[in-house]
């Protein structure tokens, strides 16, 4: 049971966000790690554990200065980060770390010094799905949801809601991408990318970087910001193939992580003042409110239609706009998280007043891996 | 020059089975003989009780539609707009796929209509299983 023996005491994001042409993907890390660490008041002989994903923790700690006694390279996609958060905190209650530090970087946008990610021919994603013409995200991760959207009568109006409401958090929020309100016709007569799944349906493609610090919460106390508690934890993964989902309709690894966490945290939906759920595409804040169980299954999108995670809802969602509107380097997992932390800070753009218990969910690949990190503001 | 076509599968000792059969007209499954599970992707044991103990042999062909996109976007091998698509075979493993001999329209793929293989030969080593509309 980990219940707030660790906390966050640094989280930062890069500088800029959005289209950095003149930095490299190692640099988003670095200028993402040096202003968590001086957010928390640490230098790098301070740090002795490292984690991140996409790139090696070997780079990221030779690049800092950093002798680690720890590191983590799980790399399972954009929910990387969240599973890091878990795997820090058992690290550090175990002692094998004192201070950690999970680094993301990404130049998803404008490609510089960052490698490629393809499918070899001989993997079973090479040999059983890429023959059949999917390219990236887009024509992969959308493939269930025709299989949700009959079993549930969820309609393609439905399924634009979530980006307008999205668009809605985005409008509060200075650093978003897309802040200018849209319609759901908007989303519908936005370009077709690969059908039901329009333009304004999938994520943005930008540049950008993120880093947390973690410690021990009887450390937590001594650092400049107020710290963020970490209340409980999940993980899990299902497939590589989209294809072998076992239930296109939920996702198997979102119904292990969330209630991991929930049990870990020892709190039920009703106490969750504030969400993110990971929103690479349009479909995704549904999965998981219906698989962390805050609505029952095929319920989701009349919630969200019905305005409960709007701005004034009773459940705030994707409060800085998402990964639709926000920001979305490839892997976004960083940046839900920074958005829960500074919403437990107090300090989010779009606060939610009084919040004291943020859930985080994150998805890897696609419906491949996930991991659910519960925070809270309220000392031990 | 000829233009790219669509990425190709490279056969493993573990699936070469499955890409022999598709060249020879056949699309092979495995079952475990200790638990009767059905399964694909291609491999030598079974995911559902672990026995090293799996036979393959020809499977029916027949699916329905379980679920797809229409992709818009260009694909090296693909006129868009195709689909992507997922079948459920009649043995209970899905896979994924392409529809052929039927237009590329939400109206005409609609979900849980009957599919049977059709096998379109892309070299001497690969031909792939795509599906088309049942016939009667």
């Amino acid at each position: 049971m980990r219940r707030k023996t660790v906390a966050i005491v640094g989280a930062a994001e890069t500088t800029k966000l959005g289209v950095i042409p003149d930095l490299s993907q190692i640099q988003l890390h670095a200028d993402a790690a040096l202003n968590a660490m001086a957010d928390a008041g640490l230098r790098p002989k301070d740090i002795d554990g490292v984690a991140t994903a996409g790139d090696s923790p070997v780079q990221i700690a030779h690049y800092l200065g950093i002798t680690p006694t720890w590191v983590d390279g799980t790399s399972v996609g954009g929910c990387s980060f969240m599973i890091h958060v878990r795997h820090a905190a058992a690290a550090i209650e175990a002692g094998l770390a004192n201070t950690i530090l999970i680094t993301h970087g990404e130049s998803g946008r404008s490609r510089v010094g960052n490698p490629p990610r393809a499918a070899a021919p001989a993997s079973l994603q090479g040999q059983f799905e890429q023959p059949y013409g999917p390219m990236g995200p887009p024509s992969m991760f959308t493939v269930p949801v025709l299989r949700y959207m009959k079993t549930y009568g969820v309609t393609e109006q439905q399924i634009a809601q979530v980006c307008v409401v999205q668009r809605e958090w985005a409008g509060k929020n200075p650093r978003a991408t897309f802040r200018n309100p849209i319609t759901t016709d908007d989303v519908l007569n936005s370009r077709m990318i690969a059908w039901p799944f329009r333009l304004l349906m999938c994520c943005l493609v930008t540049d950008g970087g993120g880093a947390l610090i973690l410690t021990s919460a009887d450390r937590a106390t001594s650092f400049p910001r107020k710290p963020v508690y970490i209340l409980g934890t999940g993980e899990s993964v299902e497939t590589p193939m989209v294809s072998q989902m076992e239930d296109f309709t939920s996702s198997r690894a979102f119904r292990v992580a969330g209630p991991t966490a929930f049990r870990e945290a020892g709190i039920t939906q009703k106490d969750v003042d504030h969400l993110m759920i990971y929103d690479a595409f349009a479909h995704l804040p549904l999965y998981g409110l219906e698989d962390l169980g805050f609505v029952p299954r095929g319920e989701a999108a009349a919630f969200i239609a019905e305005r409960n995670t709007a701005p004034g809802g009773k459940l705030p969602l994707n409060t800085n706009g998402g990964g639709l509107s926000y920001m979305h380097s490839g892997m976004y997992g960083m940046y839900a998280l920074q958005e829960s932390v500074r919403q437990m800070r107090g300090i989010a753009p779009a606060q939610v007043d009084g919040a004291k218990i943020s859930v985080c969910h994150g998805v890897g690949g696609m419906f491949a891996a996930s991991g659910t990190i519960i925070f809270s503001n309220e000392a031990p | 020059m000829p233009e790219p076509g669509r990425a190709l599968p490279q056969p493993t000792p573990e699936t070469q089975h499955f890409w022999d059969g598709t060249r020879e007209g056949e699309l092979r499954l495995q079952r475990c003989d200790a638990c009767g599970k059905v399964y694909f992707p291609p491999r030598p044991f079974c995911p559902a009780c672990a026995s090293r103990k799996v036979s393959v042999f020809k499977a029916s062909g027949k699916a329905i539609l379980w679920s797809y996109v229409i992709h818009h976007r260009p694909v090296p091998g693909f006129t868009p707009p195709y689909a992507i698509a997922v079948v459920q075979l009649v043995e209970g493993p899905r896979m994924m796929t392409n529809i052929v001999d039927c237009p590329q329209t939400p109206e005409a793929l609609q979900l849980d209509m009957p599919l049977e293989v059709a096998f379109e030969k892309q070299n001497d080593n690969i031909t792939l299983p795509l599906f088309r509309p049942a016939k009667g």
